[in-house]
């Protein structure tokens, strides 16, 4: 299926694909399978909008920010940005790119160089790219410093004392120092304390308007996606099995992946958590170097038929639905099916 | 009296920097087959507090009582702990790959804590029970994975091993620190599922701690929420999620974005916890604080009572019927915790309990500066 493209998309992502290679230890490394960690994966990311990106450890959803920053590259498909194709670019071809598209990862420990000053950190985007120096260097990382909620007086501060919330802040002032239009966000708030991650979720959300950024953000927490996003795709085993505007998503799940993922997640609301139909999978994700054939959720899922094991479902608007809102399912859920009921194993 | 009572227990730590005031005057009771979430956030001291009660915090200054089944855990020697801990109380850590031995078959370990505690029992029977545990506790194969090593299970079936261990003896206290945290939403689901079923089925008393709200909204009976090494409110858990009384407990539920409490946009509380070596003044809450009084500032409260039958208590010193506010005091609120603490904190104060709500929703009294109530 494709997506039109036109003025209002930033990125388009078509059939990407990213295999890693199985290689046996010893002197003739022969490859012998391969990590299916992105599949023929088509997505697009509107301007000023966010994209969400939601699924489990495994499915492939890092591995795909990865390729479309262009940090690694890709084993086919093509990434387009505003008309142009950055796939398979050369470093020196990718370089007008990596100035639009910047990344902020999860871990605000690791992403910072500890023997580091903060202002040097913030400062490096500006110096790789030779847009500021000096005087003026300074003067602009400091601005930055205050955006983002930092105290610019701390510019000759090490990252270690920081507290994790305004390491964090290190990270986005960074990724924002070159004025970008696309931020991609690892799971950036999961190392954070709660009280924490509503400081960050909400600066974020105001750099958005002031500067009219585009977020690819990636979380495993769904009420965190579902806060931040206009966009919403579930991703499966290396595939999206399920893409559309948030509210369709959550309110209307039509995958039954995604039925259960939404069930699983623990709301903060004990009424809710006591009233909600619980769809408990059995089993845990399998192997993505031999992902099931058919539909790779199908040994999972409660309302399996044979086809499913036979023929891999399109991503594809399912009758009645948004034109939005695509389902990779040979039986999508219908709106107040209990799948609570089919999908119980004899033991929890 | 119930399975355990602990009283008024403080831990400290001397460390080259000064004196870590992890724990500070901690009371709660648990009975059996009921569920206490302990939640807080880094440094609250939620770990310590029971670690202490395992007596697995060495070189720590330890105050206080923890009566367990009648004998204070705080006074036993290492070897009455070592016939408790494991058999009597058994824990669930977070990680289990750093809690499962890398070289033993998860067969064996189970075993080996089943034949330390019941000298009784020949290999052979312990062998058995580790099969049978390892089936209770849902791992397809037991009869097979019973020699595998730890590295061969995945992370949920880790926490599943992790499981059978603690139910191995049957102990009738279980606590479990962050167990799902590590876990996939789905896996998650699964491993709070289970424990909610086996709890059931023996009637263990299981304490949860946890920084997810949204876990303890799921499986807690009460909630224990802790700040700074003390509990800031404890309550059954339909009364802290739907009206909390501590505006520590009011701003971590707004910070959720899937809590009941939730808007639009976050509200999240200012600033960071403080650091346990130096400790603010007065309620260590206070530099966060929207709603600010001057007492806060040099006057640590205790918990007290909020609720007539006295199971919900809270440690501010807010007027007891603040707990739901009015919407021009929430409007000033949010201005303040945009804002920084200032100012608005004391026009907070005033439009809030200008007028006490009684629980019919009629106006029942007005609150006096000092907080007492007049009718």
């Amino acid at each position: 299926m494709s997506i039109a493209a036109d003025s209002d998309t930033l990125v388009m992502v078509e059939n990407l694909v990213k295999y890693f290679p199985v290689r046996t230890s010893g002197l003739i490394r022969r490859t012998v399978g391969q990590v299916h960690a992105v599949d023929d994966v088509t997505f697009s990311i509107p301007r000023g909008k966010t994209v969400g990106l939601v699924g489990e450890t495994g499915s492939g959803k890092s591995t795909l920010a990865r390729c479309i920053a262009g940090l690694i590259p890709i084993t086919s498909g093509k990434v387009t940005f505003e008309g142009s194709p950055i796939s398979g670019l050369s470093r020196r071809g990718m370089r007008p790119f990596r100035r639009e598209i910047q990344m902020i990862f999860q871990d605000p420990y690791g992403a910072l160089n500890p023997r580091r000053r903060v202002g040097a950190i913030i400062g490096d985007p500006f110096a790789i790219h030779g847009t500021a120096s000096g005087a003026e260097r300074k003067r602009q990382v400091q601005e930055l410093m205050e955006r983002v909620g930092l105290n610019p007086e701390h510019y000759n501060r090490f990252p270690s004392e920081f507290s994790g919330g305004q390491r964090q802040r290190i990270g986005v002032a960074r990724a924002l120092a070159l004025r970008p239009k696309l931020i991609i966000c690892d799971e950036p708030v999961s190392a954070l304390d709660v009280s924490i991650q509503a400081q960050v979720l909400n600066l974020l959300s105001d750099l958005q308007q002031d500067f009219g950024l585009s977020y690819l953000f990636i979380a495993h927490d769904l009420e965190v996606v579902r806060h931040v996003s206009d966009v919403v795709a579930v991703m499966y085993l290396g595939r999206i099995v399920e893409r559309g505007p948030q509210d369709l998503v959550y309110g209307s799940a039509r995958h039954p992946y995604t039925t259960a993922l939404l069930s699983a997640a623990p709301a903060a609301d004990p009424d809710a958590a006591a009233s909600r139909q619980r769809i408990i999978l059995t089993g845990e994700v399998p192997s993505p170097i031999d992902p099931p054939s058919g539909c790779r959720f199908h040994p999972r899922c409660p309302k399996a038929q044979p086809l499913c094991s036979e023929t891999e479902p399109l991503l594809e608007v399912k009758a009645g639905d948004a034109a939005t809102h695509a389902t990779a399912c040979h039986f999508p859920v219908e709106a107040g099916e209990n799948l609570a009921a089919a999908g119980r194993s004899e033991l929890p | 009296m119930s399975l355990l009572e602990v009283t008024d227990l403080a831990v400290s730590f001397s460390t080259a920097d000064g004196v870590v005031r992890a724990v500070r005057g901690v009371s709660f009771a648990v009975d059996a087959g009921q569920t206490l979430g302990i939640v807080g956030e880094s440094g609250s001291g939620k770990t310590v507090l029971t670690q202490t009660l395992l007596g697995l915090t060495p070189g720590a200054n330890v105050s206080g009582q923890a009566s367990f089944e009648g004998t204070d855990l705080l006074q036993l020697s290492e070897d009455q702990m070592r016939r408790i801990r494991g058999a009597r109380i058994a824990v669930i850590f977070q990680d289990p790959l750093t809690s499962l031995h890398p070289l033993y078959r998860v067969g064996w370990q189970i075993a080996e804590i089943i034949r330390a505690h019941e000298k009784s029992v020949s290999k052979r029977e312990a062998a058995e029970r580790s099969v049978d545990l390892l089936r209770k506790v849902g791992i397809p194969r037991p009869e097979q994975r019973v020699t595998d090593y730890p590295h061969q299970f995945s992370g949920g079936m880790r926490q599943r091993v992790m499981i059978a261990m603690a139910l191995a003896l049957s102990p009738q206290l279980i606590i479990a620190d962050e167990p799902t945290t590590a876990l996939d939403a789905t896996v998650q689901a699964q491993i709070l599922d289970l424990l909610l079923h086996l709890q059931m089925e023996s009637n263990t008393a299981l304490i949860m701690i946890t920084h997810d709200l949204g876990v303890v909204a799921d499986i807690a009976d009460d909630v224990m929420v802790m700040y700074a090494g003390r509990a800031a409110e404890k309550a059954p858990k339909r009364e802290i999620f739907y009206s909390p009384h501590h505006p520590y407990t009011k701003g971590l539920l707004e910070s959720i974005p899937s809590s009941s409490a939730a808007v639009d946009r976050l509200r999240p509380i200012p600033g960071s916890p403080p650091s346990l070596i130096n400790l603010p003044s007065g309620c260590k809450f206070h530099p966060r604080c929207g709603y600010v009084l001057d007492r806060c500032l040099t006057e640590e409260p205790g918990l007290r009572p909020v609720t007539q039958d006295g199971y919900h208590s809270s440690a501010c010193w807010l007027p007891l019927q603040a707990a739901g506010l009015s919407e021009d005091a929430e409007a000033l609120r949010a201005r303040t915790v945009q804002e920084g603490r200032g100012e608005a904190a004391a026009e907070v104060f005033e439009a809030e309990v200008a007028g006490v709500i009684g629980p019919d929703g009629t106006v029942a009294g007005v609150v006096q500066p000092d907080g007492s109530v007049t009718g």
